[in-house]
């Protein structure tokens, strides 16, 4: 199974082409640098298991941003740190492939340390490749998260202090923690003894994948002679002898067997869904077919720009959506404008509803034909943007005080009582809607209904809404202004 | 046709499926919410991907990654959450990806407020990310053309290889009106470039890095080349009584709503006054402007914001007619009264 060791992977391009330069047979690694031999090792790997033409290689921000130059198959190169953002993206778009995530330590655990948290946690079904040289090889040799206490960096030119800097992070340990992860080793390629486990362990990270387990993590110490100013020979004692110390090997975490073998390609087939079933899903079923002609309504009525406001609770949304809805189902049109946010965690809400028989420019309502307080805030609020002539309506259960405006139509509807009548407080909205439009001759009860019915869904609900409307339409008629009856119907 | 009672920010996502998206990663944040939330309910019925990303770094780079594969994929944030998808807009820019993201705008600088601006403009049409770059930038006004617009933003991004944003505000986000659905896209178009993990596409590389200088000044060269075949194609506007008006109002999303009650006032008190509307405000429709200059007398830009649009409408015009600006910020937001008396301010300048 495993090529000679001179003979390059197919699963790397023989020729790199795509670097820039004289030398296509050379990779841009410097001699002694860890990147290639893990390259190396993913490659053998995606030959063996015959994955090439489906992988997807993502590659960071760091001296590996060139992956692409190496690897033979589909590659994606990411932000600094967001690799496994990315990969999420790509493997759940594309459930067949597999991803493979590779970063270094400074792009993994500095700056993308929340991205891999994340992608971890969720248990995404990628294999992340963590190759950690302790430093910042790309940038400079500066400190990364995983520099040892007292490396010297260029930016920890007396050695990193634990004062100044805190503790190397261990990334394995700390995503271990996770309940997702189905398995987590830290590997050495320091010698032909380590290359071996790594070589075993990126092909089981890869697995893993295949088995639509979960998500794998196989951080890798690796050399930065240049980095570490150091030369090879060198650079591989110092992770024998110093960062193994630090960086223990070995598994970390490996739920493998316990983790169930699924097939993300049926499961993301069996979820599509096509066509028509698409439209219903989108809401065409939801919408309204329905074309009510409006009542005749009295010309100071026709045409209004609403305010409805009260606690928040009191269904002071509902009222005007319930509203815009009809006029829209009356073939009119309406806009709703909700306030919007905290403001409404307050405790007071309120909308402002237009309905016109004309296209709507400005869905704000400022100057304000018809104001409906179901509270006294309310009615102390918007009481003076009200126009001559215009009308409010007042909860009169909870609004003791006359309307101060004498140039306005009043009507007075005790609605929290009337909906406590009911049995059914939470429709006084409802209760007040029809007091509305009974009052006003705006829109018809049906077409009220129709808004109702696409709202609440249960049947006992439909039933106290239609009782509810009924009696805030009985009621204006009854008590309000029975002079004024014989004047709407001429 | 069935119409539908629904708010601006749900018919982003109705737009967007009815256009073949088929994945939505999203970062909570007002007034965008509903965008995610709408996403969150209808996305895992018709077989897509709905995943709600640690951060909007997270959720751009995660769409970065969708849409690399060829899949239509967006995102939506409101202003601070824009702020930090910045970089990743900047890599889909560079990597020619056609990501399609929803801005809808809140009041700023900083965490700021809630409440709708138009203080965006600025880091979503001039590019607030690094680079020479530039974003298809579409303004609805209503909760059809959020619908519609989505719509087109995956078309277009699609057809020019380049990120494309709605670029909308907290109040068409949250006014609930009605629509009606426009028809599903059935086909969608083949991308050779994607990265779909299949024996076709194995030598294919999404990357926005171009070591050598010179190479990259070509890639730039390229990518203005494709901005200018965009401007040459794609500019869109409304325009309103602008035939013989005196004064051409020019405002887009909400504030062109509020200017539509402006105009209808200042129509019937006689006034000549009209509206343009600009749908793209990438590209804009400078030359538009440009002619209209001929037979008006003199412009009122409003905006939401410290005057940012209004910058484009000086360039297009270059000092050929007077353009006043009339604006509110920190999410106030005038009515229709406000600005007309701003229009008879002006009307008498004009005359004066
Ligand atoms: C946003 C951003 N910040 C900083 C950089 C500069 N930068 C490039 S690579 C790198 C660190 C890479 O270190 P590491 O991940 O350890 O990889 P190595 O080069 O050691 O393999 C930094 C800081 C960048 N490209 N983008
Ligand atoms: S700087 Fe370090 S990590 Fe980068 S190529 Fe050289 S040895 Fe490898």
């Amino acid at each position: 199974m495993a090529k000679d060791i001179l003979q390059k992977p197919d699963s790397l391009y023989d020729e790199f082409t795509r670097k820039p330069g004289s030398d296509p047979l050379t990779t841009h690694y410097c001699p002694g640098c860890g990147h290639g031999v893990v390259h190396k090792l993913i490659a053998e790997a995606m030959d063996d298991m015959g994955i090439r033409e489906r992988t997807v290689f993502v590659s960071p921000v760091g001296c590996s941003v060139f992956g692409y130059y190496y690897f033979n198959c589909g590659n994606v190169q990411s932000p600094h740190g967001r690799a496994p953002a990315v990969a999420t993206g790509i493997k759940r778009a594309l459930p067949h492939s597999i991803v493979l995530s590779y970063q270094g330590d400074g792009d993994l655990a500095a700056i993308g340390g929340n991205n891999i948290l994340q992608a971890a946690n969720r248990g995404e079904n990628i294999t992340v490749i963590f190759v950690n040289n302790a430093i910042y090889g790309m940038t400079g040799a500066q400190m990364a998260p995983t520099t040892l206490i007292g490396q010297k960096t260029t930016t920890t030119p007396t050695g990193r202090s634990a004062e100044n800097e805190g503790y190397p992070i261990r990334v394995c340990e700390l995503l271990a923690t996770l309940e997702a992860p189905v398995y987590i080793e830290r590997v050495a390629i320091s010698d032909s003894k380590h290359v071996m486990k790594a070589r075993k362990a990126i092909r089981r990270g890869i697995q893993n994948q295949i088995d639509g387990k979960g998500f794998s993590f196989i951080e890798v110490l690796a050399a930065c002679p240049t980095g570490w100013k150091m030369d090879p020979v060198d650079a591989v004692h110092w992770v024998n002898d110093v960062l193994m110390e630090h960086f223990p090997l070995g598994k970390v975490k490996d739920k493998n067997g316990d983790a169930p073998t699924r097939d993300l390609v049926a499961a993301a087939a069996k979820a599509q869904v096509n066509g028509q079933k698409v439209r219903e899903i989108v809401g065409d079923s939801n919408g309204f077919s329905e074309h009510l002609s409006p009542p005749k309504t009295p010309t100071n009525y026709q045409s209004p720009r609403v305010k409805i406001a009260g606690f928040g609770g009191q269904g002071v949304l509902l009222l005007g959506q319930l509203l815009a809805q009809s006029a829209m189902v009356s073939d009119l049109f309406s806009t709703w404008l909700p306030s919007y946010g905290p403001e409404m965690r307050g405790g007071t809400a309120n909308c402002h509803v237009i309905v016109s028989d004309k296209r709507i420019g400005s869905p704000l309502v400022s100057e304000t034909d018809v104001l409906i307080a179901l509270n006294l805030p309310s009615l102390e609020k918007f009481e003076r943007d009200v126009r001559p002539g215009g009308v409010i309506l007042v909860n009169s259960s909870l609004i003791e005080r006359d309307v101060q405006r004498q140039d306005v139509e009043v009507v007075r509807v005790p609605v929290t009582e009337l909906a406590n009548e009911l049995g059914q407080p939470k429709v006084a909205n409802v209760i007040m809607l029809g007091a509305y439009i009974g009052y006003t001759k705006l829109l018809s009860e049906q077409s009220v209904l129709a808004a109702v019915g696409k709202v609440v869904k249960r049947k006992e609900f439909m039933e106290i809404n239609r009782k509810a409307l009924t009696c805030g339409m009985d009621y204006v008629r009854d008590q309000v202004d029975v002079g004024r009856e014989a004047e709407l119907a001429s | 046709m069935p119409r539908t009672f629904v708010k601006g920010n749900e018919a982003v996502i109705k737009g967007a499926i009815l256009a073949g998206c088929r994945a939505f990663y999203g970062y909570p944040i007002t007034p965008a919410s509903e965008i995610a939330e709408s996403a969150a309910a209808l996305f895992p019925q018709v077989g897509g991907t709905f995943l709600q990303a640690e951060s909007e770094v997270a959720a751009i780079n995660m769409v970065y990654g969708a849409v690399s594969t060829g899949q239509r994929a967006m995102t939506a944030s409101s202003s601070p959450g824009i702020s930090l998808k910045q970089e990743g807009i900047s890599y889909a820019a560079g990597s020619e990806l056609p990501v399609v993201l929803v801005d809808v705008m809140r009041g700023g600088p900083g965490l700021g407020n809630i409440a709708p601006e138009q203080s965006d403009y600025n880091q979503v049409v001039k590019g607030g990310g690094h680079g020479n770059f530039k974003l298809i930038v579409l303004a609805p006004n209503c909760a059809q053309e959020m619908c519609d617009l989505t719509m087109l933003a995956f078309e277009l991004a699609d057809k020019y290889r380049n990120p494309a944003v709605v670029l909308t505000d907290g109040f068409t986000g949250q006014m609930m009106e009605p629509i009606e659905l426009p028809e599903s896209v059935t086909q969608l178009p083949t991308k050779d470039w994607a990265v779909a993990a299949t024996p076709e596409t194995d030598k294919n590389l999404i990357t926005s890095i171009y070591m050598e200088p010179s190479d990259l000044e070509e890639h730039n060269q390229r990518l203005q080349k494709k901005y200018a075949a965009i401007t040459e194609a794609e500019v869109r506007y409304d325009e309103s009584q602008t035939e013989d008006a005196e004064l051409i109002l020019i405002g887009y999303g909400i504030v062109s709503r509020i200017l539509q009650s402006v105009v209808d006032k200042a129509r019937a008190a006689g006034k000549h006054v009209g509206l343009l509307r600009p749908q793209t405000l990438w590209p804009f429709p400078g030359a538009r402007i440009k002619e209209l200059a001929k037979t008006t007398k003199g412009f009122l830009v409003v905006e939401l914001s410290n005057g940012q649009m209004v910058d484009d409408v000086r360039l297009a015009l270059n000092g050929e007619r007077p353009v006043h600006f009339y604006n509110r910020m920190g999410g106030v937001v005038p009515d229709t009264e406000e600005i007309f008396e701003q229009v008879e301010k002006v009307l008498a300048q004009l005359r004066g």
